[in-house]
């Protein structure tokens, strides 16, 4: 090395300084580095969510599936069925008031299974005590944000068919 | 000249502090961004994904943008 010059400064003093004085410093970059790479990873999500909404095509076709028979389902009854897949677990209530009405079980919160509570007529979610409107799906209590997705159903003769499920709009 | 270096020390300290503490707040933003437009799309409304993204990209720019001035801050001597 020339006399007089300078040696080019390491790369790791530029992480790690020699002087406790410019540690500060140094701590305040790095954190401020993580900080935009943080912000670039939640950019990064909300383009993920961007392709999934241009990729996804609203399911249109949905299989029958027969429950069983409607007379077999006193008032206050349920009867737990899968539907459109046997990964959906969903319920069938009939009301007091007589109607048949049938939800995902699927709490909109995490995902736990709703039950229906006969004494309070409503499907409750144990987990975070998330309550539901059993005549229409929609919130009731508790921390989830949206109603149930309701599964529609079809009477032919005696035997009780699911034929759809629909994003269910009721409001909260 | 020792009293002076401090001064200017201290004063870029400060500087760099306030420039961390807004990328903060607007990190803060940006996490709130992502959950409303991930609850939007999981609830079946996809129109928010667009203007999600917009929003999240000039938030990401700001960032960029303040970690550029603390790198500029810090460097000068």
């Amino acid at each position: 090395m020339p006399a007089g010059s300078k040696p080019d400064k390491p790369l790791w003093t530029e992480e790690f300084s020699v002087y406790a004085s410019e540690d500060k410093f140094v701590l305040r970059r790095q954190f401020t580095k993580f900080l935009v790479l943080t912000s670039f990873g939640m950019l990064a999500g909300n383009v993920w969510i961007l392709i999934k909404s241009l990729v996804r095509r609203p399911r249109t076709a949905f299989p029958e599936l027969a429950i069983g028979r409607a007379s077999g389902i006193a008032s206050g009854e349920v009867k737990l069925f899968n539907y459109p897949t046997a990964n959906d677990p969903c319920i069938l209530v009939r009301t007091p008031s007589g109607r048949l009405a049938a939800y995902s079980q699927k709490c909109t919160h995490l995902s736990c299974a709703v039950y229906y509570a006969r004494a309070e007529n409503r499907l409750e979610c144990p987990c975070h005590e998330g309550y539901f409107s059993v005549e229409d799906g929609s919130v009731l209590q508790g921390p989830p944000p949206r109603a149930l997705p309701k599964i529609e159903l079809e009477t032919r003769g005696e035997q009780l068919y699911a034929i759809r499920v629909v994003e269910n709009r009721a409001r909260i | 000249m020792r009293p002076i270096l401090n001064q200017v020390r201290q004063r870029r300290r400060t500087v760099i502090d306030a420039a961390v503490a807004f990328l903060i707040v607007l990190l803060i933003v940006q996490m709130w961004l992502l959950t409303a437009t991930l609850e939007a799309y999981l609830a079946g409304n996809t129109g928010a994904a667009i203007p999600g993204v917009v929003v999240s990209f000039v938030l990401f720019l700001a960032c960029f943008g303040l970690y550029r001035f603390v790198e500029r801050v810090y460097r000068v001597r």
